[in-house]
């Protein structure tokens, strides 16, 4: 089985961010990049799903220069080869023109499975996959705990509001997006590391891909949250703020 | 022709409650605009819910029944949704933000050549234009986004962001819209919905939560939080990465996936507030986070912030509360 997993780069969760002066998305220089979380778990899941049923694992990752890091750590886990997709705006990209982008790579190799994380933890439209799988004119679903091949198709178990789950079966080629935290993910071997250096990364650009992105929503501005509340920071050693706060809880909230 | 159309959700027969406030969206946006809004209900033996929906403020009821649309697919569902929009031609479709809009709803965008402006918290006209705000990067930054190309737009509203109680009553007429639907179409085969063990947990009643994230760390570095929950009489719960972990049972999730809660005071040990956690929570009377990232998205909504290192924090918490009871 010929299994494509697609990833994106993201900010690292504890970074501080700060907006462009444009206005429009974060500056990107002071940042430390990973590979976005829901992502990795779509990763090993295909991972597993490769070692089961042979055949390769293909990442496609469209990003800047830099995403190469985060490739390289994916075919260091496993990953056979990779599909890098030169992209410096994605900011700019919405998931229409995203998933356009990303269908144009996917037609050069026809897996028989696609799968990627539920949503990226930055822009988080959580819709790219979907309309990967709408463009590529494929089955699709989302939010998949377990996935297993059933005879010439595969079976999933898809997570439903409210604890409730269901479980569905599609023929091949399809797509699936993959929930966050379903399995333990692997680390990359010392020999992992040394072998993904090999491994044959592809670099395209969109031009390459006879492609013009064509996003229909913009972003007219990004800014802080406003506070929905009035937050009172409690500061002080350990000992001092535990007891302002209960203090606080006792008698202003009343809540103990 | 209504401007604004609202497609509701239903499972098995009841009222997804985001629905109503999905309408509420609907009925804010078609007024800004000085247009209609209508509202749409799709499945099969649908008629006592499109009764409901006609007591609703509402240019019409739009009802779209068919017995291929008993059961949820992807490509039923996209199918018909897509002959209303084209019958109906609305400027803007607004859905509620549920995990089975997740699963179509860009498709159905896709197919006018369209992105949905996924789980918008607010909107807005300005100069004519509708800006809808979404939040970026886990909640640590909001966006204002517009729609481009011709219309429909399409947008999904998070749970919370708009009030079901301000849906305003009226009369609307009630509109069967044929949709012809061939079995084929359907890829998928998807099996009856099902629910794993019963709930032994009913985090929805405590009066007192502690809940840990994954600034926790370690599963061994968990008694100091429980240590906590004792002393203040509270039931112990956690965000998903926790239970994903297998540190905590599932049954103690609280957000999206797990359990909604409303206690009197709700304490974050270790949670940076992604959304998903938030949209469970956020309705406790009182909120104290403490967490390492003084930026953390829980503080925006929290009563109470401490910005540290909760391993010195917490067990100190406990001795006060102790202290205190005496």
């Amino acid at each position: 089985m010929k299994i494509l997993v697609a990833i994106k780069q993201v900010p690292a969760r504890d970074s501080q961010l700060r907006v462009q002066s444009s206005g429009r998305w974060i500056e990107q220089q002071d940042v430390s990049f990973e590979i976005n979380e829901p992502d990795a778990y779509a990763l090993e899941a295909g991972l597993q799903l490769s070692e089961k049923a042979g055949g390769e694992v293909v990442v496609l990752c469209a990003g800047p220069a830099g995403a190469a890091q985060t490739i390289r750590e994916a075919l260091a886990k496993g990953a056979h080869r990779a599909i890098h997709i030169e992209q410096d705006d994605l900011g700019a990209l919405d998931p229409l023109a995203a998933a356009q982008l990303l269908a144009a790579a996917v037609r050069t190799e026809a897996p028989d499975l696609i799968l990627t994380g539920l949503q990226s933890d930055d822009a988080g439209y959580g819709q790219t996959g979907v309309v990967l799988a709408e463009l590529l004119g494929l089955p699709h679903a989302t939010i998949i705990m377990q996935a297993e091949q059933s005879g010439s198709g595969i079976r999933v178990k898809r997570e439903l509001e409210d604890g409730w789950f269901q479980h569905i079966e599609m023929p091949l080629p399809a797509l699936l997006t993959i929930q966050s935290g379903i399995s333990r993910l692997r680390y990359a071997t010392l020999m992992g590391i040394k072998k993904a250096r090999t491994k044959e990364i592809r670099r395209v650009t969109a031009s390459d891909l006879g492609v013009t992105p064509a996003p229909v929503l913009s972003i007219e501005r990004i800014y802080a949250p406003e506070k929905s509340k009035q937050t009172q920071m409690l500061e002080g050693a350990a000992g001092e703020v535990a007891a302002k706060l209960v203090e606080k809880l006792k008698f202003e909230a009343r809540v103990l | 022709m209504s401007g604004v159309l609202v497609i509701t959700e239903q499972f098995r027969g009841a009222w997804r409650p985001i629905s109503w406030e999905a309408l509420a969206a609907g009925q804010q946006l078609a007024s800004q605009l000085g247009t209609k809004a209508g509202a749409a209900v799709l499945g099969s033996g649908i008629g006592t819910l499109a009764q409901e929906l006609a007591g609703k403020q509402l240019d019409r009821v739009y009802t779209v029944d068919h017995e291929l649309l008993a059961t949820y697919t992807a490509d039923a569902f996209t199918a018909a949704a897509e002959q209303l929009v084209r019958q109906m031609q609305p400027e803007y479709v607004l859905f509620p933000h549920t995990y089975q809009v997740r699963d179509f709803a860009p498709k159905l965008a896709a197919r006018f050549q369209q992105a949905l402006v996924s789980d918008a918290t607010a909107l807005a006209v300005r100069g004519g234009r509708v800006l809808f705000t979404r939040q970026l990067f886990q909640g640590k930054l909001n966006a204002d986004v517009s729609c481009g190309g011709p219309p429909p737009w399409f947008a999904s509203v998070q749970a919370g962001a708009f009030r079901a109680d301000q849906v305003r009553p009226g009369s609307a007429a009630i509109e069967a819209v044929p949709v012809s639907l061939d079995p084929a179409l359907i890829r998928t085969r998807a099996e009856e919905p099902f629910r794993e063990a019963q709930r032994a947990v009913d985090l929805s009643s405590a009066e007192r939560i502690v809940s840990v994230g994954r600034g926790i760390r370690e599963k061994e570095n968990l008694g100091i939080v429980e240590e906590l929950a004792q002393a203040l009489d509270a039931e112990l719960a956690a965000s998903r990465p926790i239970c994903d972990n297998g540190w905590l049972p599932m049954e103690r999730q609280v957000g999206s996936s797990g359990q909604t809660v409303a206690p009197k005071l709700y304490v974050a040990v270790g949670i940076s507030g992604a959304i998903q956690h938030l949209v469970g929570m956020k309705g406790a009377r009182t909120i104290v986070a403490i967490n390492k990232d003084a930026n953390a998205p829980i503080f925006e909504i929290a009563d109470y912030g401490i910005a540290g290192d909760l391993f010195e924090i917490v067990p100190a918490l406990t001795e006060a509360v102790k202290k205190a009871k005496g």
